[in-house]
């Protein structure tokens, strides 16, 4: 438990409500079996009203819960692997970067910079548009936008390593440069780069909602911003249909950002 | 040449490799998308036989190579042309056009609010940190920073548009209402509250706690204790010391920011049914009609980087330093 001691309230608030999550997650197949897009009853019956759907059902009597809990499943998914993917490719373009220098140097800095300029959400759009929706390309599509962060910290953290004296003795070994890049300086450079998962998982959260909001996400799965799509058509009539699944989203962003913060409170990137 | 054109062309220069990139990754998605423009030419007109198709490909240069492709593409981009939007039948460049100054307007008014607001009540909370006053502030601007900019404008037109009947549940202006003039005015700017709450209360939050943090850092700063030990009241030191230094971080991410705001205005503007820039490139992507999605994220990118540009012009004007660095 030495993690669980070293955070403080807020990130310990944050680590409980996204544990809570992550169970939901896991154990939507049994608290909620079946087909989350299967109609199983009365369409809008209001929430609290039935035992059988405590949460209601929407327009085509789809359970909501049921739907609340899968969509747990997939926003969880497509965040974490799409800011993985992120953190990743950023680091390893920052590392390529910041150690070759001159002339590889400009031109990627350019293309991050060039990414930087496009909306990543527009990138994403763009990337979805070309594959077609589905999980994985929902996971490359966000982390398009998504690595260019990753890879000006990791760059700068790499300019001022690798003039150290660890990294002269590797020289002196016979390492490679590629792999004095990989095996010495990245691991060091990784540490203020991790402090961006947070954001980055959030992010994710956010643009996932948001395109399966637009109907570009997964038409097979349920997603929380699918839901709040599907309730807007009957907004007067049942505006919890919207309202209870964007409360799951706020939770969940929430939770993701109170950890961040707890976890990096020096460079404090997270507002 | 007086300073700020110079500064201006120096800039614009440095900005061209960025959007050499972005034309080639452009490019590169219109070979990857499936079709070409003879495919979505004869889905328009009709049938058309191969012998006709093949005839019309050579016409168009869709035969050679991806190189000579890319130069037309890039030859005709120098000149202005857009491309041919398919779902609307119209040049690209008139449809962006048209809808570009809305989302102007729209991302403009955000943006002075979430900046103004924001930086005020940063200046609040940042004037005594860890104050009650503060600690309140902290806590509603980071539940608000998770809240989702277009499902707060679902709940916003419930609340203000459908119980309450306030405001107009979207679009950005009263269809066929016969108003002109200061009428007019108003009657888009009752449009615009909602669809502009939703997008600036993110940012709005964000600057506040940027402006907030920076303070608590410039108070422990020695030439406070300085301007203490002179006597001068508490709130000029605020105001006029604290706050003043503190604001230049805001105004940097307010470049930064442009970016972002721009992917929300995209939800945004489709929450509130605006027909602006935004909603366009959802249009483009539902219709699959990628020479317009092209226009759209070129467009995007020169707008993003004039945007920066207009903020190193404001930084230069706050900051002495960087004035006489010039």
């Amino acid at each position: 438990m030495n993690v669980w001691r070293r955070l403080n309230l807020e990130a310990r608030i944050g680590a409980v409500m996204l544990s809570i999550l992550v169970l939901m997650a896991l154990l939507a197949p049994l608290i909620a079996p079946g087909d989350p897009l299967a109609i199983t009853g009365e369409p809008m019956v209001r929430p609290f009203a039935s035992e059988a759907h405590v949460l209601g059902t929407d327009r085509l009597g789809r359970d909501v819960l049921a739907g609340l809990l899968h969509g747990t499943r997939t926003t969880l998914l497509v965040a974490f692997f799409s800011a993985a993917a992120a953190l990743i490719v950023g680091s390893i373009v920052g590392t390529l970067s910041g150690y070759l220098g001159g002339f590889a140097d400009t031109v990627l800095m350019r293309i991050t910079e060039a990414f930087q300029t496009v909306p990543g959400f527009l990138l994403a759009l763009a990337a979805i548009s070309v594959t077609g929706p589905s999980v994985p390309t929902l996971i490359f599509a966000i982390s398009l936008g998504n690595w260019t962060q990753a890879a000006r910290v990791t760059r700068a953290e790499v300019l001022s390593l690798r003039e150290r004296d660890f990294v002269a003795a590797a020289r002196t070994l016979g390492m490679r440069p590629l792999e004095i890049a990989f095996r010495e300086i990245l691991p060091n450079a990784f540490g203020p780069t991790v402090s961006l998962a947070a954001i980055s998982v959030a992010a994710a959260i956010l643009i996932e909602a948001a395109l399966s909001f637009l109907g570009f996400g997964d038409p097979n799965r349920v997603t929380w911003g699918s839901m709040i799509a599907e309730g807007r058509t009957v907004l007067r009539a049942a505006p919890y249909l919207s309202i209870v699944p964007g409360i799951a989203l706020v939770i969940t962003v929430l939770s993701v950002h109170l950890i961040g913060r707890g976890l990096s409170r020096r460079e404090r990137l997270v507002p | 040449m007086p300073p700020i054109v110079s500064f201006f062309l120096r800039r614009l220069l440095g900005a061209l490799p960025v959007l050499v990139v972005v034309l080639v990754g452009s490019f590169l998605l219109l070979e990857a998308a499936s079709g070409d423009a003879v495919d979505s030419y004869v889905a328009r007109s009709g049938a058309m036989d191969a012998e006709q198709m093949a005839q019309l490909r050579q016409d168009w240069g869709l035969d050679k190579g991806p190189l000579y492709r890319f130069r037309a593409y890039a030859t005709a981009l120098a000149e202005g042309d857009l491309g041919w939007s398919t779902s609307f039948e119209r040049p690209v460049a008139s449809v962006i056009f048209e809808r570009l100054p809305i989302t102007l307007l729209l991302m403009g008014v955000a943006t002075a609010l979430a900046f103004s607001l924001g930086s005020f009540l940063g200046i609040l909370a940042g004037a005594s940190p860890g104050s009650f006053r503060d600690r309140f502030l902290s806590i509603a601007s980071l539940a608000i920073y998770a809240v989702p900019g277009f499902w707060l404008g679902l709940v916003l037109i419930v609340i203000f548009a459908v119980d309450l009947r306030w405001l107009p549940v979207g679009g950005i202006e009263t269809i066929a209402s016969g108003k002109s003039g200061l009428a007019r005015l108003g009657d888009i700017a009752a449009h615009l509250i909602l669809p502009v709450a939703s997008l600036a209360m993110v940012y709005l939050v964000l600057y506040l706690r940027l402006m907030r943090d920076r303070m608590s850092e410039i108070w422990r700063d020695p030439f406070v204790s300085a301007l203490e030990a002179r006597g001068i009241s508490r709130s000029r030191i605020v105001w006029r010391h604290v706050a003043r230094n503190a604001v230049l971080p805001v105004v940097t991410m307010l470049g930064l920011q442009a970016a972002a705001m721009l992917g929300g205005s995209v939800v945004v503007e489709s929450v509130f049914a605006i027909p602006g820039f935004g909603r366009l490139a959802a249009e483009a992507v539902a219709r699959r009609d990628t020479p317009l999605l092209l226009g759209v994220i070129l467009c995007s990118a020169v707008t993003v980087i004039i945007a920066n540009l207009l903020v190193d012009l404001a930084y230069g004007k706050l900051d002495p330093r960087v004035r006489a660095g010039r």
